[in-house]
C-alpha cells in the first residue's frame, strides 16, 4: 500500500527539528533513513500526521573520533560506517555487523540513529552498542542528556527516549589494548533479519578472557546480554575449551520465544551453536 | 521555520533534466517517477523496500525509490533506468542479460541491473558469490538467479579483458 496522508516538514537544525517535535507532541515522528518507518506507514501500521524529516540537518552527521571516543552522529547512514576507516580501525565489531544489515540500497539510506531509535530486537547495532558499551547522546528541549546503551533499549520497540526527543549521536570508548570483538548471525537469506545474532566484546589479553560483553539479538525482546555466560569465561582462559563449558550457562540467560523463524527449542539451540562459532573467532582465543 | 504542509514544492534533476512539481508529501519517489514523469521503468512491487524492483539512484547510490519520498528528493540527483539505457551507461549488462536469458517476465529487471551496475562500480571484478550477495536485495521469480549472475560476471570479466 501506499503511506497514509501526512504534512511534511524538513528542519534545518536540531533547534527546529525539537520545536516541530514538541509543536506536534504525539502526532510527529521523525523521519530519519525511513527503511523501517516507511514500510511500516505503507502497511498503515504507523500514521504519524506530521513527518520531521531530520535528513538534512548537517549536526547529526559524520563519524568524529576523538581522544577518548569515537562518536557517531545520528545521521550516519550504513553505508557510511561500512566504509570507514576509522570504525574498522576502532569498532571492528560495527564494521564486521555492517554488511549483514539488510542490502545495499537500504545502507545507502539506513541510518546507525534510526535502527538505535527504532529497536527492533532482531537489529544489530542495539546488540553491538551494548557490547561496547556505548553513551546515546539524546537532544531534547531541556538540552543534551546522556543514556548508556544497556538502559536505553526497553523492550519491543521500546526505548528510553521521551516524547519530543531525538538520539544525536553515540559515543563508543576507544577499545583499550589487548580487546577483540566477535559478530555473527544466522538469517535465512542475506540481509533478512536474524533467526539469531551475537556480538561479543572483552579483552584476552595474557590468555585469559576478562570484561566480556556478550550480546544476543533476535532471541528476546530487546538486545539480551548472556551475564552467566559472560561470569563463565571471565578469568578462564581465552580457549576453546573455556568456550564449551561456558555454552552450558546460555539456557540461564535465554528464553527466547518461538517466532516464525521457528520454535524455542530451535532458538535456542541456534543461539547455543552460533555462540560457540562466533566466540572462537575472538582474536586472541587458542583453538 | 517552515510548517509541515502536505504539498510540497520539489525541484530535481531526473536523467539529466530539471524538474519541478508539487506534490502529496506521501508521494513515494516511485510513484512520483511513474506517474508524474511516466517514467515506468521503475516497477513497484512489494511497497515495503524488500523486492527491489523499484531501484533508482539518488546522488550517484542505489536506493528503494517505494522507501523514499518524492518531497526528500528535493534538490537531488535521481537516475532511473530510462536515463541508464539512454546514456548507454549500462549497454553492456543489458546485452549479456539478453545473450544469457537473464530474464523472463523483466519484473524485476531495471532494479537488478541498476543494483548490478552500482556493484560493477565498487567493485569490478566480484566473485560470484558476492553477486549473490550483492543481489541479495533484488527478488527474481522467474529466473532463479543463475543467468543473471552468469550476465553480471562475464560482463565483469569482459571488462577486466580490456584493461
Amino acid at each position: 500500500m501506499k503511506a497514509p496522508r501526512f504534512a511534511y516538514a524538513r528542519p534545518a537544525s536540531v533547534a527546529e527539528a525539537l520545536a516541530l517535535l514538541a509543536e506536534h507532541k504525539g502526532d510527529a515522528r521523525v523521519l530519519a533513513g525511513g527503511q523501517s518507518l516507511v514500510p511500516m506507514m505503507n502497511f498503515r501500521l504507523a500514521a504519524p500526521k506530521v513527518l520531521v524529516d531530520i535528513n538534512r540537518i548537517a549536526a547529526l552527521t559524520g563519524i568524529k573520533v576523538t581522544r577518548n571516543h569515537i562518536r557517531i552522529g545520528a545521521l550516519t547512514r550504513h553505508v557510511e560506517l561500512e566504509r570507514s576507516a576509522d570504525v574498522a580501525r576502532h569498532l571492528p565489531l560495527i564494521a564486521a555487523a555492517m554488511p549483514h544489515i539488510a542490502h545495499p540500497a537500504i545502507r545507502n539510506r539506513g541510518t546507525f540513529g534510526g535502527s538505535c531509535a527504532l529497536a527492533d530486537p532482531a537489529a544489530e547495532l542495539p546488540a553491538c552498542a551494548i557490547a561496547l558499551g556505548a553513551i546515546f547522546v539524546v537532544a531534547g528541549k531541556k538540552g543534551e542528556r546522556r543514556i548508556a546503551a544497556e538502559d536505553f533499549f526497553k523492550g519491543l520497540y521500546a526505548t528510553a527516549l521521551k516524547a519530543g526527543e531525538l538520539i544525536a549521536a553515540a559515543e563508543f570508548p576507544l577499545p583499550k589494548s589487548g580487546y577483540a570483538s566477535a559478530f555473527g548471525e544466522l538469517a535465512r537469506r542475506h540481509g533478512d533479519y536474524a533467526m539469531v545474532g551475537i556480538a561479543a566484546h572483552g579483552s584476552t589479553q595474557d590468555g585469559k578472557f576478562s570484561d566480556m560483553r556478550v550480546v544476543f539479538f533476535g532471541v528476546a525482546d530487546r538486545p539480551q546480554r548472556a551475564m552467566q555466560l559472560e561470569r563463565a569465561l571471565d578469568g578462564r582462559p581465552a580457549a576453546a575449551k573455556t568456550i564449551e563449558g561456558a555454552l552450558g550457562e546460555l539456557h540461564a540467560d535465554l528464553s527466547p520465544r518461538a517466532d516464525f523463524h521457528g520454535t524455542a527449542a530451535t532458538k535456542r539451540h541456534l543461539a547455543k551453536v552460533l555462540a560457540g562459532r562466533v566466540l572462537k573467532t575472538m582474536q586472541g582465543v587458542a583453538a | 521555520m517552515n510548517a509541515p504542509l502536505e504539498m510540497i514544492e520539489v525541484s530535481l534533476t531526473v536523467n539529466g533534466e530539471r524538474v519541478k512539481r508539487s506534490v502529496p508529501a506521501r508521494l513515494n519517489l516511485a510513484d512520483f517517477l511513474r506517474n508524474e514523469l511516466e517514467l515506468t521503468g521503475t516497477h513497484v512491487g512489494c511497497e515495503h523496500g524488500v523486492c527491489g524492483a523499484c531501484t533508482v539512484r539518488v546522488d550517484g547510490e542505489i536506493v528503494r525509490g517505494c522507501l523514499m519520498f518524492a518531497a526528500q528528493a528535493d534538490g537531488c540527483k535521481v537516475d532511473t533506468i530510462e536515463g541508464l539505457s539512454d546514456t548507454r551507461e549500462i549497454e553492456e549488462l543489458q546485452s549479456a542479460f539478453v545473450l544469457t536469458n537473464a530474464l523472463q517476465c523483466g519484473f524485476c529487471t531495471p532494479g537488478v541491473l541498476m543494483a548490478a551496475q552500482a556493484l560493477l562500480r565498487d567493485e569490478p571484478n566480484p566473485s560470484r558469490e558476492r553477486i549473490r550477495e550483492y543481489l541479495s536485495g533484488n527478488y527474481c521469480r522467474c529466473t532463479g538467479y543463475q543467468a543473471i549472475v552468469d550476465a553480471i560476471e562475464a560482463v565483469a570479466k569482459a571488462r577486466a579483458a580490456r584493461t
